[in-house]
């Protein structure tokens, strides 16, 4: 953003205050369009959820609004706006108030660091990973107030649910980036990207088999931070009714559900930086990227990709898993993964201080982790084809097909389907 | 009431109101939750919210007029509400019934069987948070409730049987249709099972939790299900035969612990999926030899029993389902009594409840299959 803003005031030729006031200037047009882009991503994450779960459950999804239902999400965020914000009489007001904003702020400002592109990063930050731990760590703080101003038992077992899990598996969570950190040897999001290589073989995730395994911790983590299925205790709906926002309604609601999105695109962007080479196109080194805009775009593009399919195996993960309860929760944060992200942690350490760079070894366990990797994912899309495959013609059965031939009493077939049909098929029996 | 809702003399209980509404309570249903944090101390129920006087109702109803009230015992086994009564009143009466319309009946009952147990199995695994599965089992129950309005005109209070035999007769398109139906419905069994059944955290979240041991199963005199999955070998079917089940060859699931401890809640899950599995047998095997002739006994118009009483029970989808009813010779029943599995299985669940989680409660409430108008009546 400096470099837009000296560009900006080069081009003008300006000095002194005229810089100053423009970059400010910059820093607010930059933060609208940042917050503009979270919120649509988040408002179509709403609907890309219905759809998928639509399909995962046979059924369509929503398609009414506009075409294919792409419009829903306005819809819906209309209907929420235009709803009574109820504050209960006996919560606590200003901190009822206040949670949704900092669930909002905490997610939403994240995106001033996830890099789209080469140069779509709204703030390059030397210590952008650590930003994005520590900004969203102030949902934590939203969601425990939440639960707790509702003044209702469900929304307080919530509250104090999400606050235990979040905490928790922020610990996880961030040992596996810290993993990334010390291969990258940077904090920065775009030179985290920039070290990695544009073929999949040369992303993190295939560096070793601890960076392998480091990203399905943080990925595990990440959707425990996230609260969703199967960790979704917070907001358990057969349990908790809804959790930490059962008392909330209109556009207050809407701030703890956008939140929630958003964090899905985040986490599935952020793993998308570390482990999956973010906007890097093969063939095309960096420094090339950098000169061309049309490569910009194929940058963005690319990155979009990838953690859109974050995403949808985020959303495929919620409509297949039951729910954990919570003291499950918690030892499979202390028993199996903060150990295990320390032992990765560790054996990253150690890998990079024993294996050199570019030496055999290092280039066969390279490759080697690679087409492992390749090969698991494979069987993984086999396996799912076979599934899809085995149910097939099953799920198209028409057995009891509707047609009038199959009704056995006419009177019931002229209710289903409305008096205009029924003179016909009434003159059809005659 | 009013004692169970004062906090404890130590102050470290949290009293929560679980219902009437809420959303795993199924129905309007009550429990008071003494936690402390997440563990529960004990879980009160509190019934009533349903309460229709269904049992005086049948006092100013004459015998035959009845049987639509039926009906709303319990909305998920209407068939076998319909049953019970039917064979009370025709247990009174002293009538045969036509062997047509017996196995007419058997088909209606286990196909009734296995839209319940979708409900409840999709009910358990909605509870437990995994929403597909419900969606996938109401897809086949669609497809059973067809079934049922091309049988007798109703999806969901089916009204079929009637005193001396039943009110509708089938054609072969109808029983085509059902040779289609299970033909296609088996395989969906196992579909399920590699869907969700030994799904590694359903197992988890039911094996080993709120195990129920054989004295206590028949001691707070649990039924059908909730009884065969604590490993008491029970079945109303096979060990007090009526209707025409004394002519059919069948298994009757029992709980095995197959991942953790008998009479877990895993055994209940398992124990209804292999009892959908059953009643496609049974069906088939009523396909198989469906004989003709009459669907109706002739009894008459007014019906007088004679004085006395009788109790009549079948094996509904939750148990053991009786009536028991007195007559004094007139039109309308003296009294009659409904004894439902719902009720037995909500007494449980405090003596159960201690010490488990929350979320354990809603666990053992799906699984134990409580629906509240059956409780209530």
């Amino acid at each position: 953003m400096e470099q837009l803003s000296n560009y900006i005031a080069d081009y003008f030729e300006l000095s002194g205050l005229a810089r100053e006031i423009i970059f400010a200037v910059l820093i607010l047009v930059v933060a609208a369009v940042v917050f503009i882009v979270a919120l649509t991503i988040s408002g179509l994450l709403t609907l890309a959820e219905r759809r998928v779960a639509g399909r995962i459950q046979s059924r369509v999804g929503p398609n009414r609004v506009g075409p294919l239902g792409l419009l829903q999400w306005l819809a819906d965020g209309l209907k929420l706006i235009m709803k009574e914000d109820i504050v209960p009489a006996a919560s606590d007001g200003p901190m009822f108030r206040l949670a949704p904003y900092l669930v909002v702020v905490g997610v939403f400002a994240a995106f001033v660091s996830v890099p789209f592109g080469q140069l779509l990063i709204a703030a390059d930050l030397n210590v952008g990973i650590i930003y994005l731990l520590a900004i969203t760590s102030l949902v934590t703080v939203g969601v425990l107030m939440s639960g707790w101003a509702s003044n209702n038992k469900w929304s307080l077992l919530g509250g104090i649910r999400a606050a235990a899990q979040i905490v928790s598996y922020e610990v996880p969570s961030a040992l596996a980036v810290l993993s990334v950190v010390l291969l990258s040897v940077t904090l920065s999001m775009s030179d985290i990207i920039a070290a990695q290589g544009s073929w999949p073989w040369a992303w993190y995730l295939f560096h070793n088999p601890f960076a392998f395994l480091a990203f399905f911790l943080y990925f595990t983590a990440a959707i425990a931070e996230g609260n969703r299925t199967p960790f979704d205790l917070p907001e358990a709906e057969s349990e908790l009714v809804s959790g930490y926002n059962t008392e909330y309604s209109g556009m207050r609601f809407a701030g703890f559900f956008l939140g929630e999105f958003a964090n899905i695109y985040l986490m599935s962007a952020i793993a998308t930086t570390l482990f999956f080479g973010g906007w890097q196109i093969p063939t095309v080194t960096p420094e090339q990227q950098a000169a061309s805009w049309g490569l910009q775009i194929i940058g963005l593009l690319i990155f979009v990709a990838k953690a859109s399919l974050g995403c949808f195996v985020v959303i495929w993960l919620r409509w297949t898993f039951p729910r954990l309860r919570v003291d499950q929760l918690m030892s499979v944060c202390y028993r199996y993964l903060v150990p295990l992200a320390f032992l990765c942690l560790l054996a990253n350490a150690v890998y990079l201080l024993v294996v050199p760079a570019g030496t055999l070894i290092d280039q066969i366990i390279h490759y080697g982790t690679a087409a492992l990797g390749g090969l698991v994912a494979l069987i993984f899309f086999w396996r799912v084809l076979h599934h899809i495959r085995s149910v097939g013609d099953r799920l198209n059965l028409n057995v009891l097909a509707r047609g009038k031939k199959l009704r056995f009493d006419p009177s019931i077939q002229a209710r289903r389907y409305g008096r205009f049909r029924r003179k016909k098929f009434m003159k059809e029996t005659n | 009431m009013t004692e169970i809702l004062q906090v404890a003399p130590d102050r470290e209980e949290l009293v929560l109101n679980m219902g009437p509404h809420h959303p795993s309570t199924h129905g309007v249903l009550r429990f008071v939750v003494h936690t402390d944090g997440e563990i529960m101390r004990k879980a009160v129920p509190d019934v009533g919210y349903l309460h229709r006087g269904l049992e005086k109702i049948a006092e100013l109803q004459t015998y035959p007029g009845y049987m639509p009230y039926t009906d709303r015992i319990n909305y998920l086994e209407a068939m076998f509400c319909n049953m019970a009564y039917a064979t009370a009143v025709e247990k009174l009466l002293g009538t045969e019934i036509p062997p047509r319309a017996e196995i007419l009946r058997v088909i209606a009952c286990e196909l009734n069987r296995i839209a319940s147990h979708h409900i409840t199995l999709g009910c358990i695994t909605m509870d437990l948070g995994a929403f597909t599965p419900f969606v996938y089992l109401l897809r086949e129950r669609e497809k059973i409730n067809d079934l049922m309005e091309a049988l007798c005109g109703n999806r969901l209070t089916f009204n079929y049987m009637r005193i001396g035999g039943v009110s509708q007769d089938v054609d072969d398109k109808w029983l085509k249709q059902l040779e289609t139906f299970l033909d296609h419905f088996e395989p969906v069994i196992d579909e399920f099972d590699k869907l969700i059944s030994y799904n590694e955290i359903l197992v988890k979240r039911m094996a080993e939790v709120a195990v129920i041991c054989a004295e206590d199963a028949v001691g707070f005199g649990l039924v059908g299900p909730n009884l065969r999955a604590s490993g008491v070998d029970w079945d109303v079917r096979r060990d007090l035969p009526y209707g025409a089940y004394p002519q059919m060859a069948f298994q009757v699931p029992v709980g095995i612990g197959e991942k953790g401890v008998v009479g877990d809640c895993f055994d209940r899950f398992i124990v209804r999926v292999e009892e959908m599995r059953q009643s496609c047998k049974i069906i088939r095997q009523c396909l198989s030899n469906l004989p003709e002739g009459d669907i109706k006994a002739k009894v008459p118009k007014m019906l007088k029993p004679p004085a006395g009483e009788v109790y009549s029970c079948v094996e509904g989808a939750r148990g053991e389902m009786g009536v028991y009813l007195v007559s004094d010779g007139t039109t309308s029943p003296y009294r009659l009594k409904w004894r439902t599995g719902s009720f037995a299985g909500l007494s449980i669940i405090e003596h159960i409840s201690r010490g488990l989680m929350i979320a354990d409660l809603v666990a053992v409430i799906a699984t134990l299959d409580v629906i509240a108008p059956e409780m209530d009546r």
